[in-house]
C-alpha cells in the first residue's frame, strides 16, 4: 500500500469512526496534520543511533576519555530530543506516518523494515528517550568505578535500542526482533554481577520465563500472520477493522490469547511474574529503565498496538480473550501488592509494585480502556523510574539492599528523601500527582466496562481499588523504614554527587505534572495525542466527560487510610527486624513471604524434573548418541583424511616431479646451444629466414 | 633498365653485409656491414616503387625513412661499442659471451 492510499484509506476510517464515536461515545481520531517531510522520515535515526552506540562503545569504548558513557549518552540525548521535538509535533498537529525498507520477498510475503511514526509509537520514543537520558546521566555515577564500565554501557544502549527497534515496528516480525533483543540484553544487564552466581540464575531465570512467554507470541504471530497473509500490523488492522470473515476471525481467540501470554511474559503478569523480582540482581539504572519505560512495557504496548483486534468492534475476533486479560491483570495487581509488604530488599518493594502496577496496565487493556492503560504506562514511567533511581541513590549511601540497614536518611539525604516522597504519592495516587489521573482513568474505565456488560469488570474493580488501598500501605511501609526513625546500618550516608540527584529532580518533575496531559473534564491532550495512528481509526475506547467523583470520593479515602494505617503500623521506630515485622497474619504471613509458593511449585514441578530425569535422557542421549554420531564423523574423515594422503604423496606429488625432472633434463641440453656468440645467433636467425622464405615458395 | 639488375645489386650488397656480420670480428666493421645490408634494402625498396609505379611513392618514403633510422642506430651502436672498449681495451665480439647458457 502506498502512501497515498494508506492516506485515504486512513481518512475513510477516520471518519466511519467519528460518526461512529457520536453514538458509541468513542472520541474522534485527531485528523494528522504531518504525514511525511524531514521530521518523520528521518525518525529511523531514533532506533539506529543507540545500536550504533552499542557496538561503537564495544569496539572503541575503552579507549574513550569517558570509557564509552559518552557515546552512549550522546545516543539516548538524541533520542530523548527528538522524541521531545516529536511528541510536541504531535500534540500540536499530529503525526501519522509509517516508512518502510523492503529487506526480502519470501512467496507472496514481503519482509519489511520499518519505522512507525504515530501516536502510539511517539509516547514510547518519549518516555525511552527521557527516562532514558535522565538513567543513563544517573548511571554514570552510580556505575563509577564498576569492573565492566564500559560493558555495562554498550549492554545498555543496545537494551535501549532493542526497546526502539520494538515500538518501531510496523509488523510483527520486527517487532519480535526487538522483542528478543530486548530480552537477551535484559539477560546480559540482569547478570551484570556474574562473579555471584546468584545473579546469573536471576538473568537465567529472567531469560527462560520470557523465552515461556515468546514461545506463545511467536505461535500467535505465525496464526496471525498466515490468517491474513501479512506481519504488517496495518494490513491486521485493516482486516479488523472492516470485519472480513476469514481465517482470522475463525482463529481470532487462540492468535489473540497466545499474543496476550507473550505480553504476559514481557509485562510480568501472573503467573509469569517471578522473574521480575529476581530482574533486581542487576544494577540499579537498570533496574530503573527495565521496569519504567522499557521492557516491562513492551506487553502493553503490544496490546494498545493489537488494540482494535482486542476491542473486536465488530464482535467476530478477540474479543473474548479481554475477559482473561483483565482477569489476569485484576489478579496480578491485587496479588503482586501483598507480597511487596513483606519484602525486606527495597528493591523489591518497588520490583513487586511494578508488577502490581502492571496489573493495572494490562486490567485496563482487558476492559476496552486503550488511553487509560497507556496513560498509566505513561505515568507509571516516570513515577517508577524516579522511586529506583532514589533507591538507587539510598543503596548508594548505604551500601545496602535490606531496609533494615537504613532508616532517618530524611535529614541526611533530603533531595532523595523529598523527590521520593514525590514519588511515592505519584504512585498511591494522591491528587493531582501523575498516578492520581492514570489510576482513577483506569478505574473508572473498568467501572464503565463493568456497566455495559463485562460483568467480570465489576469483580476486578474491586481489586483495583484494594489494590490501590495495599499500594498506600506498602509504600507508606518503604517511606517510613528508609527514611524515619533512627539509622541502623553501617556506612556514613550522605547525599548522592549531583550527577544523581538532577535525574531525580527531573523524574520528579514529570512525576508531578504528567498527569495534567488527561484531566478528565479540564484537558484531556492525550487521549487525542494517542489517536493519531497507523492505521488512522478510532479505538472506540470509552472516556469519561469529567472525574468520576463518586470512585474519586471512594478511592481517595482508601488510599489515604491504607497510607495511615502503613504509617501507624511501621512510623514508630522499632530497634530489631523481630519487633519491625510485629504485623503478621498468622496464615498469610507465610503465603506471602513465600511468594505464595510459586516459585517453589516451578523449581519443584518444572525445574527439578527438568534437572532430574530429563536432564539424565538428555546426558544419555548426548553422550552415546550425539558423541558416538560426532566421534563417527570424526574417525571417518580421519579415515578418508589417510587415504588421500597416500594419493597425494604418491600420484600427484610422482606427477610433479616427473614433470619439473622431464622439464630440467630439457633445459640442460638446450643450454649447449646458448654459446653467447652473437654472430652464431645471427647466423642461425639468418638459417631460419633462408628455411621459412624456402617453405613458402614450395608451398 | 630491367627491375631484375636492381634485384642483383641488392642481393649481393645484402650478402655482403649478411657474411661481414656473421663473420667479422671487430664489432665497427659488423655495424658496417649492417649499413650494407639497409643499403640493399634501400635499393630494393626504391627499384620496386618505380617498378610498380605506386602513386603514394610509398616505397621512396620507406627508404627515407630507413637511412634516418640508420643514423640513429649507427650512432647508438658506435655509442655502445665505445663504451665496451673503454671497459674492456677490445672490440672483439668473440670475446663478448656474457650471454653464454
Amino acid at each position: 500500500m502506498t502512501m497515498h492510499q494508506f492516506i485515504a484509506f486512513a481518512s475513510q476510517i477516520a471518519l466511519a469512526a467519528g460518526e461512529e464515536g457520536a453514538t458509541e461515545g468513542g472520541h474522534e481520531a485527531l485528523v494528522p496534520g504531518i504525514t511525511d517531510g524531514p521530521l518523520v522520515e528521518w525518525a529511523w535515526l531514533i532506533v539506529v543511533l543507540p545500536i550504533i552506540a552499542a557496538f561503537v562503545i564495544t569496539l572503541w569504548g575503552r579507549r574513550m576519555p569517558l570509557k564509552g558513557w559518552e557515546a552512549a549518552w550522546g545516543a539516548i540525548g538524541f533520542v530523548a530530543v527528538y522524541g521531545t521535538v516529536l511528541f510536541i509535533v504531535n500534540a500540536t498537529q499530529g503525526i501519522v506516518y509509517e516508512g518502510t525498507v523492503e529487506i526480502a520477498q519470501i512467496g507472496d510475503m514481503t519482509l519489511e523494515w520499518g519505522w512507525m511514526v504515530d501516536g502510539l509509537s511517539i509516547m514510547m520514543y518519549f518516555l525511552v528517550g527521557v527516562v532514558g537520558f535522565l538513567v543513563f546521566t544517573y548511571a554514570k555515577s552510580y556505575m563509577k568505578g564498576d569492573v565492566r564500565f564500559t560493558w555495562f554501557f554498550a549492554s545498555f544502549s543496545l537494551f535501549a535500542g532493542g526497546m526502539l527497534v520494538l515500538v518501531s515496528a510496523p509488523n510483527l516480525i520486527q517487532l519480535i526482533v526487538g522483542w528478543e533483543l530486548v530480552g537477551v540484553t535484559s539477560y546480559l544487564l540482569i547478570a551484570h554481577y556474574w562473579e555471584d552466581f546468584a545473579n546469573v540464575d536471576a538473568g537465567n531465570k529472567a531469560f527462560m520465563v520470557n523465552k515461556v512467554a515468546d514461545a506463545a507470541l511467536f505461535l500467535g504471530a505465525i496464526i496471525m500472520a498466515v490468517s491474513v497473509g501479512s506481519f504488517s500490523f496495518n494490513d491486521i488492522i485493516d482486516v479488523v477493522v472492516h470485519g472480513e470473515e476469514g481465517m482470522l476471525s475463525q482463529y481470532a481467540f487462540w492468535a489473540g490469547l497466545l499474543i496476550f501470554i507473550g505480553a504476559m511474559g514481557k509485562s510480568a503478569q501472573f503467573p509469569l511474574h517471578v522473574w521480575l523480582p529476581d530482574a533486581m540482581a542487576g544494577p540499579t539504572p537498570v533496574s530503573a529503565l527495565m521496569h519504567a519505560a522499557t521492557m516491562v512495557t513492551a506487553g502493553v504496548y503490544l496490546l494498545g498496538r493489537l488494540f482494535p483486534f482486542y476491542i473486536d468492534e465488530a464482535a467476530m475476533f478477540a474479543g473474548d480473550v479481554r475477559n482473561i486479560i483483565i482477569i489476569i491483570g485484576g489478579l496480578t495487581l491485587f496479588l503482586t501488592g501483598f507480597l511487596a509488604i513483606v519484602q525486606k530488599d527495597i528493591k523489591k518493594v518497588l520490583a513487586y509494585s511494578t508488577v502490581s502496577q502492571l496489573g493495572y496496565m494490562v486490567a485496563a487493556m482487558g476492559a476496552g480502556a486503550y488511553t487509560a492503560g497507556l496513560f498509566h504506562l505513561f505515568t507509571h514511567a516516570f513515577f517508577k523510574g524516579l522511586l529506583f533511581l532514589g533507591a538507587g541513590s539510598v543503596i548508594h549511601a548505604v551500601h545496602s539492599n535490606n531496609m533494615s540497614d537504613m532508616g532517618g536518611l530524611r535529614r541526611k539525604m533530603p533531595i532523595t528523601f523529598w523527590t521520593f516522597i514525590a514519588g511515592t504519592l505519584a504512585l498511591i495516587g494522591i491528587f493531582p500527582l501523575a498516578g492520581f489521573f492514570s489510576k482513577d482513568e483506569i478505574l473508572a474505565s473498568i467501572k464503565y466496562a463493568g456497566g455495559n456488560g463485562q460483568d467480570v469488570a465489576n469483580f476486578i474493580l474491586i481489586l483495583g481499588i484494594a489494590g490501590a488501598f495495599v499500594t498506600a500501605f506498602y509504600m507508606t511501609r518503604l517511606v517510613a523504614l528508609t527514611f524515619f526513625g533512627e539509622y541502623k546500618g553501617h556506612a556514613t550516608p550522605h547525599e548522592s554527587p549531583r550527577m544523581m540527584t538532577y535525574p531525580l529532580i527531573g523524574l520528579a518533575f514529570f512525576a508531578v505534572t504528567a498527569g495534567w496531559v488527561n484531566f478528565p473534564g479540564v484537558y484531556t491532550g492525550f487521549t487525542t495525542w494517542l489517536a493519531t495512528r497507523v492505521p488512522l481509526i478510532g479505538m472506540g475506547d470509552h472516556h469519561a466527560e469529567g472525574l468520576d467523583w463518586a470512585l474519586v470520593l471512594t478511592v481517595s479515602p482508601v488510599v489515604i487510610a491504607g497510607a495511615a494505617i502503613g504509617w501507624w503500623i511501621y512510623g514508630k521506630d522499632r530497634d530489631t527486624q523481630a519487633e519491625r515485622d510485629a504485623f503478621r497474619i498468622p496464615v498469610l504471613w507465610p503465603l506471602f513471604d513465600n511468594l505464595y509458593y510459586i516459585d517453589d511449585f516451578y523449581t519443584s514441578a518444572i525445574v527439578r524434573p527438568t534437572m532430574g530425569p530429563i536432564a539424565k535422557v538428555v546426558l544419555w542421549w548426548d553422550m552415546y548418541v550425539v558423541d558416538g554420531i560426532v566421534n563417527g564423523v570424526g574417525l571417518g574423515s580421519i579415515g578418508i583424511a589417510k587415504a588421500i594422503r597416500t594419493v597425494d604423496e604418491n600420484v600427484v606429488d610422482g606427477l610433479y616431479n616427473e614433470v619439473g625432472a622431464g622439464v630440467d633434463g630439457l633445459g640442460s641440453s638446450l643450454r649447449l646451444s646458448f654459446t653467447g656468440r652473437i654472430q652464431q645467433y645471427a647466423a642461425f636467425s639468418f638459417i631460419g629466414v633462408v628455411v621459412i622464405a624456402v617453405l613458402f615458395i614450395i608451398l | 633498365m630491367t627491375i631484375i639488375q636492381f634485384i642483383i645489386v641488392g642481393a649481393a650488397l645484402f650478402s655482403m653485409g649478411l657474411y661481414g656480420v656473421i663473420t667479422r670480428k671487430n664489432a665497427v666493421l659488423i655495424l658496417a656491414s649492417v649499413e650494407l645490408m639497409l643499403a640493399a634494402v634501400n635499393i630494393n625498396m626504391v627499384a620496386f616503387d618505380r617498378y610498380l609505379q605506386d602513386q603514394l611513392h610509398s616505397g621512396q618514403i620507406f627508404a627515407l625513412f630507413i637511412i634516418a633510422l640508420a643514423a640513429a642506430e649507427v650512432g647508438i651502436g658506435i655509442a655502445i661499442i665505445l663504451m665496451i672498449y673503454r671497459n674492456r681495451q677490445s672490440a672483439d665480439v668473440d670475446e663478448l659471451n656474457l650471454m653464454k647458457g
